[in-house]
């Protein structure tokens, strides 16, 4: 499934002032996500309070994009109808470089070539104005 | 000194074929239940004086404030409302808070509700939530939901430990055998390990079989002190002995480590409270949205190790005749699952504590333990019942 296959009728998120930089980095080619400057952990999802440390004094940081797959599934069925041109797609828990974990695709070719542990990179499904999802590819 | 508490009264809403043998609204399946199970313990609506509730029906609208719409129905006026709803396992947690009241005095007589029309309704599909706040990192990546959080658990289980499809299978096919035992089951066909295996792929690693049912449901439990009973109710009375309950998250990216769920903190917490170890549970009832719900519990609450999960739900152990009698009525798997089953593991504890479980009944049932599981292998909720 390519970039331009993007549809618009898959959920386009729903941003709030401590989410929308995230998106729009993405938008802008860059994952970006808050770093504490207490206990200097990065964090996923992005909030206003760090949930390792509860501190408030956070950072937007770019990443590297690189990560691993810590597990995935392949969704043979849609998660409603903007998802059915992607079937079968995978979705995927990966390991960011960085520390954090996320939630996302691996858009692949062969969905049954995809094992965890296998390293990946990201790259970026444009949805709206300012919004991006950052998916991933077999490194 | 606080009081004893027990569990009371039952009644669970029949069903033909998965949906309301009896057609009538969700708000009038919990009323009649409640009434019920109010009688179950040879007392009336009028001695209610504690309401517990949670649901997925009428939102928005009549159910997104569910304990003000219940408690109108019933038509009663509790001094103890909960409408705490943490998924599936909400019912068993209900338990635990039902019981911290009437200890306390707060109240004396508690019922717990519940009702479900998602089959009839056509309410259940695999789409995730609308893409805000928290579910705007979800949402938008198709998961289904929910079996896509539980596939991600056990494709990371697989890895770890080697577990096989085989042994989730397993699962599923004891699950099938004690329903054949229960006449009010939805499922009791003959299933193998090959029918699961062979059934269509739809998260993977889980397949369609691996998946619980998908029914209507629905009933009432009454949790209150033993003086409050007369004689042959109390006589049937199951005591309520540990209860624990644990939460970690609710989107599946923020689950700590994917192979243990919150079961290994409230399974112990309660344990503990009952002054009780594993040898001493003659049944269990452990949520089984998923067969993967289950082995990961067994480990969560250390019946066996981590890891060992696949080798100890294999050889029939778990299946009638088996050393580990567990989901005797068949379970979410067979028997019925109304996308909040909690309070089914409940009606079958005790059932089988009472001696009413019919054909599937166990020689020995003097202690069972109770452990419900929602959302996305989220929260857990644990209660220790004896008979005596």
């Amino acid at each position: 499934m390519s970039q331009d296959a993007s549809t618009p009728s898959r959920p386009v998120p729903i941003t709030d002032p401590a989410t929308a930089p995230f998106w729009k980095a993405a938008s802008q080619g860059e994952l970006s996500l808050p770093r504490c400057e207490d206990c200097r952990r990065v964090h996923y999802y992005p909030r206003a309070v760090c949930p390792h440390c509860s501190s408030e004094s956070l950072s937007w940081e770019t990443l590297s994009g690189r990560g691993t797959i810590y597990s995935w599934t392949v969704s043979r069925r849609p998660a409603g109808a903007g998802f059915k041109p992607y079937v079968p797609y995978v979705v995927a828990l990966i390991d960011l470089d960085e520390g954090a974990r996320m939630l996302s695709n691996v858009r692949t070719d062969d969905v049954d070539s995809v094992a965890i542990g296998q390293a990946v990179r990201v790259d970026f499904e444009d949805m709206a104005e300012d919004i991006a999802l950052p998916v991933f590819r077999p490194a | 000194m606080t009081r004893e508490v027990v569990i009371a009264g039952i009644s669970e809403a029949g069903l033909d074929k998965g949906v309301f043998a009896e057609p009538v609204s969700v708000l009038d399946v919990q009323a009649q239940c409640a009434t019920r199970a109010v009688a179950d313990a040879g007392l009336t609506m009028a001695d209610v004086d504690g309401v517990l509730t949670a649901g997925l029906w009428g939102m928005p609208g009549a159910g997104t404030l569910m304990p003000l719409s219940v408690v109108e129905h019933l038509g009663i006026k509790p001094r103890f409302i909960d409408g705490t709803n943490i998924g599936g396992s909400a019912f068993d947690a209900h338990v635990a808070h039902a019981a911290m009241a009437i200890e306390r005095g707060y109240c004396d007589v508690a019922v717990i509700t519940y009702a479900s029309d998602q089959r009839s309704a056509s309410g259940r599909n695999l789409a995730g939530k609308p893409p805000h706040l928290n579910m705007q990192f979800d949402s938008p990546f198709g998961l289904l939901t929910p079996i896509g959080s539980y596939a991600l658990a056990a494709h990371r289980h697989m890895h770890e430990y080697g577990t096989t499809s085989e042994q989730l299978a397993e699962i599923a096919v004891a699950a099938r055998r004690w329903a054949q035992l229960n006449p009010a089951a939805t499922k009791r066909d003959e299933l193998s390990v090959d029918d699961v295996l062979d059934s269509a792929m739809i998260s993977d690693p889980l397949h369609k079989l691996d998946a619980c049912l998908v029914t209507d449901g629905g009933g009432a439990v009454v949790v209150t002190t033993p003086e409050k009973l007369g004689t042959d109710a109390r006589k049937k009375a199951v005591y309520v002995r540990g209860y624990g309950e644990s939460v970690s998250h609710w989107t599946i990216n923020s689950m700590p480590d994917l192979t243990t769920t919150p079961a290994a903190h409230s399974g112990p917490a309660a344990m503990r409270m009952a002054g009780v170890s594993h040898d001493d549970f003659d049944v269990v009832q452990i949520y089984d949205s998923f067969t993967i719900t289950v082995l990961l519990t067994l480990e969560a609450l250390g019946f066996c190790k981590p890891g060992e999960g696949g080798e100890f739900v294999s050889g029939g152990r778990i299946a009638p005749g088996g050393a580990f009698p567990m989901n005797t009525s068949g379970g979410g798997l067979s028997c019925s699952h109304p996308g909040m089953y909690g309070m089914f593991l409940l009606f079958e504890a005790v059932r089988q504590l009472r001696g009413d479980a019919g054909e599937r009944q166990l020689d020995k049932a003097t202690t069972a333990l109770v452990n419900g599981t929602g959302g996305g292998l989220s929260s857990t909720a644990t209660c220790v019942l004896s008979n005596r």
